[in-house]
C-alpha cells in the first residue's frame, strides 16, 4: 500500500513533522532504523533556547517557543518543560558591549526577546556564579525540557494521530516510481507519494539518493552529568568567551555542554568520549562555579548530530525531485526547534508554502552556479 | 612514561598472574589495583593481615600469598590504590592515584576486574540492615568486623555457606540460613555431578561447610521462596515461604547473596562484544582461546569475563600473560604454547565443576525476571519494577530506551545494580531474548572522578 507520506528518521524533526500531518488528518509512516529518539534527538541536553541565535533562526525560534509553552496542548504531555530563562554570561566590559550590539541590532529588526541584564541581576539569578562578571545577555522565556521524554510525547502524540512509526527499518536506496518513490529497506520496500529527509546526521545519504549532496559533517558533542546536588541554579548558563552549557535539571543533577566533540566512528555509529577535550569543559565550569569543584560526574556522554558549514539548518523542499522535502543539519540546536519545523514541513507539503521565512535554509545554498 | 607495552587492570588471581608471566618473559608492565595490596577479591589484603585472622578464612586464603611473593620477585609494577575510570578501545586509560586522574596508553591491555555479586531485587531490599554478604566479608578480610546481634544469611550460592561457616567460626550469632535456590535445581545439576567428581575437593569443601554449620545447630532453610525483608526505620524481620507456610523470623540484619557475576563494566564500557551467559546469567564478554576480547590488542581474563573461581583465574592469567608476551614479540608462538601446555589442562579440570555449581545454585527465575510491581529495582533513582512494566507497555523495547525515559539506571551507581534485572525483566516481559533487546550502554567514567579531577587530568603522549 502506498503512503501518501514517508518520514526517515524517528528524532524529533521526523515525529513532529508525523504530528503535524496527522492534526492535518495525514497519516504518515515514519521509518527509523534503530528507535525513536536513539540519536540526537533523545540524548541532548534539552536546552530551549531562543538567546543568541544565528539571525535567520529567529522567525522560526520564536515560533517554536510559543508552542513549548504550551506544549501539552500539542502533544498531550509536558515534557518536563521549565521555563527559567537562558544567560550568557560577559566577563569582560568589552564582551558585554558586543552583547549591547547584537540586542541593538535585534531591536531594529523589531525583536526583543534577547536582553542585557547588569551585574547585580545576574548574580540574583546565578549567586554561585564567580565574582568579577560584568553582565549578560538574558531571555527569561527560554529554558529547557527533558529530551528523550519531549521525543516520546511527540512518538505517542503521532501515533494517536494515526502514524505509523516502525523501529530497525533503515532505508538503503530509493526509486523513482510513477506517482511517487519506493523506498528500499532492510525490512522489504515501502513507496510513497511524499519523502520527508529528517535522517540527522546521516542526512545527506538521503539526498544524495535525489543527487543533491550537501556539505554535512556529522559530529558528537559531549555532555556530562553529575550527581544530584541541593537546588542552586534556576537558568540555563552559557558564556561569551567559553564554551558552556550548564544547566541544573529538577532532579538535582546538571547537565555540563561545551560542544567539546569526542571521537566518532560514522560506520559503527559509535562515539567514544574524548577526555583530553572533556576536561576543557571541566575547568571551564571550574573556573565559573568554583563550588562544582568536588562533585562528581555520573556519566559522559556523546550524540551524533548533523553540522552544517553555516550552522544553519536545511529546511526546504528538494530541489531535484518532486514531492522530497529536508530537514537536518541542526548543528547542535535543533531541539528547541522541532515542533515548528515539523508544521513548516507538513505546510510544504500540504499546502506548498509556509508563513515563516524559510529561504536562509535552502538546500539550493550549497548549489554551485 | 605515560605509555606501557602491557598495563593489567585488576590485582586478583587472575591479574597478578598475567602481571608476573608476562614480567618474566620480558614484558614492560604495569598491574594497576583499587585496593592498597595485591590480592583481589579472594585474597583481599594477604599480605597485611594478622595470622589469627587469615586462620579463620582457611587455607584457599593462604595460598594467595604464594601468588603474591611471585608477583613481587617479578618485574612488573604494582601502582596500588588507583583506579581505573575508563578505557577506550585505542587502549586509553583513565586512571586516578592520591587525588590525581591521568591518561595512560599501552600497546596491550589486560582486564582482570573480577567479580561482583548479583544484585537482586527483592521487597524490602533497600532497608538499612540488609547487606550483601559480600559486603560483610569484606568487612571482616579487611577490618576483622563481625555483626555483634546476630544475622540471618539469605540466597544461594556457595559464598553464602562461606560466610556463615567463617561467622560461625569467628563467634557470630547466625539466627538463620535461609537458602533460596530452588528445589529442583538439584535435578537439572545432577546430570553434571559425574564430571564435577573431578574437581571433587570443591564439592567436599562445600560439604564439609554445610555439615558444620548444622552439627553446630544452625536453623538451615532449604527451597525457600518469596523472600522479603520487614521493617520501618531499619529491618526487623525476615519472612519467606517454607513448606507451604509463611516463617518469620527476627534479625537486625541480614546478609543476602545470590552469586557471583562478571563486573563487566569496564569491558562493556570499552565497548568489547559481550554476550548474555544463560547458565551464568550474566553479560560475558567474548573472548578466544587466550582471552583476546573482540577489540584488538585487550584481553578480559578471570572472573570479570565469566565465573570461574580463583584459581581457574590465575591459569587464565597465565595464559593471557604468554599470549601477551608473544603478541609483544617476547617470545615465539612456539615458546608460548609449551608454557601454556599445562595452565591450559588445569584450567579445563578446574573448570569441570562449574556447570554443577551453576546448575545447582542458579537463581529461581522469577527471583529475577518477576520482580513484584512494588519493587525497587533501580535504588539510585527509586525506580520500581511496576515503572518498567509501563515504560514497555508504552513501547520502549529495550533497556536503553527504558534508561533513557525513567532514568532507571542513571543514579551514580551507573545501573550496576540494576543492568541484570533490568535486562531479564525486560525479555520476560517481551517474551523474547535478552541478547536481542541488548544491555544497558555503559558510559564512563565507570569509577567516581570529580570536575576537579577532570580539570586537572593529566594527559598521555601522542599515541604511537
Ligand atoms: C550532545 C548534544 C546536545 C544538544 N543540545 C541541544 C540543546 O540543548 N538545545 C537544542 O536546541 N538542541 C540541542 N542539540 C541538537 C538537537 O539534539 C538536534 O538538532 C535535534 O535533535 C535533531 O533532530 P533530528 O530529528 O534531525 O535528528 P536525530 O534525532 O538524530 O534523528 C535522526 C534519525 O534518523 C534516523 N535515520 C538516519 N538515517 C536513516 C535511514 N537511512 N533509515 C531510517 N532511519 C534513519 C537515525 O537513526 C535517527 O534516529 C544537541 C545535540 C547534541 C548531539
Ligand atoms: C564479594 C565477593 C567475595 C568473594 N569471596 C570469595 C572467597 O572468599 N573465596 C573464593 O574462592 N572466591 C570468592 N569470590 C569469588 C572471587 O572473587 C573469585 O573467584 C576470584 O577472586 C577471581 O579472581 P580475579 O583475579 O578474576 O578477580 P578479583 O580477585 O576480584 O580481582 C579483581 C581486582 O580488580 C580490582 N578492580 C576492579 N575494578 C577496578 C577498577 N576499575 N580499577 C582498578 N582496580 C579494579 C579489584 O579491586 C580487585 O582487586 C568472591 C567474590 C566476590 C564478588
Amino acid at each position: 500500500m502506498k503512503s501518501e507520506v514517508i518520514i526517515i528518521g524517528g528524532g524529533l524533526m521526523g515525529l513532529s513533522t508525523a504530528v503535524h500531518l496527522g492534526l492535518r488528518g495525514v497519516k504518515a509512516t515514519v521509518l527509523e532504523k534503530d528507535s525513536p529518539g536513539r540519536h540526537a534527538s533523545g540524548v541532548n541536553a534539552g536546552g530551549l533556547r531562543q538567546l543568541n541565535r544565528h539571525m535567520d533562526e529567529i522567525p522560526l525560534t520564536i515560533a517554536a517557543a510559543e508552542i513549548w509553552k504550551n506544549i501539552r496542548s500539542l502533544v498531550d504531555r509536558d515534557c518536563d518543560v521549565e521555563f527559567n530563562g537562558q544567560l550568557r554570561v560577559a566577563e569582560t566590559q568589552e564582551e558585554l558591549n558586543t552583547l549591547q550590539k547584537r540586542v541593538g541590532a535585534l531591536q531594529a529588526k523589531g525583536y526583543s526577546h534577547e536582553r542585557i541584564i547588569d551585574k547585580d541581576t545576574l548574580y540574583r539569578l546565578v549567586p554561585q556564579l564567580i565574582a568579577g562578571c560584568v553582565g549578560a545577555l538574558y531571555n527569561p522565556d527560554d529554558g529547557s525540557a527533558r529530551p528523550f521524554h519531549a521525543t516520546s510525547a511527540f512518538r505517542y502524540k503521532a501515533s494517536a494521530l494515526g502514524a505509523k512509526i516502525h523501529s530497525k527499518v533503515e532505508v538503503q536506496s530509493i526509486d523513482k516510481i510513477t506517482g511517487g518513490w519506493q523506498l528500499n529497506t532492510n525490512q522489504g520496500t515501502y513507496t510513497a507519494v511524499n519523502i520527508v529527509n529528517c535522517a540527522g546526521a546521516w542526512a545527506n545519504k538521503i539526498a544524495c539518493a535525489f543527487d543533491e549532496s550537501v556539505p554535512l559533517t556529522p559530529k558528537a558533542p559531549m555532555l556530562m552529568v553529575t550527581e544530584r546536588l541541593p537546588p542552586f541554579l534556576k537558568p540555563v548558563v552559557g558564556a561569551v568567551g567559553h564554551k558552556l552549557s550548564f544547566k541544573q535539571m529538577q532532579n538535582g543533577t546538571v547537565i555540563i555542554g561545551g560542544a567539546h566533540l569526542a571521537h566518532l566512528d560514522m560506520q559503527q555509529q559509535k562515539t567514544e568520549i574524548n577526555f583530553a577535550k572533556l576536561k576543557t569543559s571541566a575547568q571551564t565550569v571550574s573556573t565559573f562555579f568554583p563550588h562544582m569543584a568536588n562533585v562528581r560526574i555520573v556519566r559522559a556522554w556523546a550524540g551524533i548530530e548533523a553540522f552544517m558549514p553555516d550552522n544553519i539548518p536545511v529546511i526546504s523542499a528538494s530541489s531535484k525531485a518532486d514531492g522530497v522535502f529536508h530537514a537536518f543539519g541542526f548543528s547542535a540546536h535543533g531541539f528547541q526547534l522541532s515542533p515548528i519545523v515539523g508544521r513548516i514541513i507538513s505546510q510544504l507539503i500540504l499546502d506548498g508554502q509556509t508563513e515563516l521565512p524559510i529561504k536562509p535554509f535552502d538546500i539550493r545554498r550549497f548549489q554551485s552556479g | 612514561m605515560a605509555h606501557h607495552q602491557l598495563v593489567i587492570i585488576g590485582g586478583g588471581p587472575a591479574g597478578l598472574a598475567a602481571a608476573t608471566t608476562a614480567a618474566n618473559a620480558g614484558v614492560e608492565c604495569l598491574l594497576i589495583d583499587e585496593q592498597a595490596s595485591p590480592g583481589g577479591q579472594v585474597y583481599r589484603a594477604i599480605t597485611d593481615i594478622p595470622p589469627q585472622r587469615a586462620k579463620l578464612l582457611g587455607p584457599d586464603y593462604q595460598y594467595g600469598r604464594m601468588l603474591v611473593e611471585d608477583f613481587n620477585a617479578s618485574k612488573a609494577i604494582h601502582q596500588p590504590s588507583t583506579t581505573v575510570w575508563s578505557l577506550d578501545a585505542q587502549r586509553e586509560i583513565g586512571i586516578l592515584h592520591n587525588n590525581q586522574a591521568a591518561l595512560l596508553r599501552a600497546d596491550r591491555v589486560i582486564i582482570a576486574t573480577g567479580a561482583m555479586e548479583r544484585p537482586v531485587p527483592f521487597a524490602g531490599w533497600t532497608l538499612p540492615g540488609v547487606m550483601t554478604a559480600g559486603a560483610g566479608q569484606i568487612l571482616l578480610k579487611s577490618a576483622g568486623i563481625v555483626p555483634n546481634n546476630g544475622v540471618v544469611v539469605a540466597g544461594s550460592g556457595p559464598l553464602l555457606l562461606l560466610l556463615a561457616w567463617q561467622y560461625m567460626h569467628a563467634g557470630v550469632t547466625i539466627n538463620a540460613i535461609v537458602d533460596l535456590s530452588p528445589k529442583r535445581n538439584f535435578w537439572t545439576a545432577l546430570p553434571h555431578l559425574p564430571r564435577a567428581l573431578l574437581a571433587y575437593h570443591y564439592l567436599i569443601k562445600g560439604l564439609k561447610y554445610q555439615l558444620e554449620l548444622k552439627k553446630a545447630g544452625v536453623p538451615f532453610y532449604s527451597g525457600v521462596a518469596d523472600l522479603c525483608a520487614l521493617g520501618k526505620e531499619s529491618i526487623e524481620a525476615v519472612e519467606f515461604t517454607h513448606n507451604g507456610g509463611r516463617k518469620r523470623i527476627e534479625t537486625p540484619l541480614l546478609m543476602s547473596h545470590f552469586g557471583v557475576i562478571p563486573d563487566s563494566h569496564l569491558s562493556r564500557s570499552t565497548g568489547c562484544h559481550h554476550y548474555w551467559s544463560p547458565s551464568q546469567l550474566c553479560w560475558r564478554a567474548t573472548i578466544d582461546p587466550w582471552s583476546n576480547s573482540s577489540i584488538e590488542g585487550i584481553a578480559v581474563i578471570g572472573d570479570s569475563a565469566g565465573i570461574g573461581g580463583a584459581v581457574a583465574a590465575r591459569h587464565a592469567g597465565r595464559l593471557a600473560g604468554l599470549e601477551s608476551a608473544h603478541l609483544l614479540g617476547c617470545i615465539g608462538s612456539k615458546e608460548r604454547d609449551e608454557k601454556a601446555h599445562q595452565d591450559r589442562r588445569w584450567l579445563a579440570e578446574d573448570l569441570h565443576v562449574r556447570p554443577f555449581l551453576e546448575a545447582l545454585f542458579r537463581p529461581a527465575p522469577n527471583l529475577l525476571a518477576e520482580p513484584e510491581n512494588d519493587t525497587l529495582i533501580c535504588r539510585c533513582e527509586e525506580i520500581t519494577a511496576g515503572t518498567i512494566r509501563q515504560a514497555i507497555e508504552d513501547g520502549h523495547r529495550d533497556p536503553n530506551q527504558i534508561k533513557f525515559l525513567t532514568r532507571c539506571g542513571m543514579g551514580p551507581c551507573q545501573g550496576r545494580q540494576c543492568d541484570n534485572a533490568i535486562s531479564q525483566l525486560v525479555a520476560h516481559e517481551l517474551g523474547n531474548d535478552i541478547e536481542k533487546n541488548e544491555g544497558y550502554r555503559i558510559r564512563p567514567p565507570i569509577r567516581p572522578l570529580t570536575i576537579e579531577q577532570l580539570a586537572d587530568l593529566h594527559e598521555a603522549g601522542e599515541a604511537k
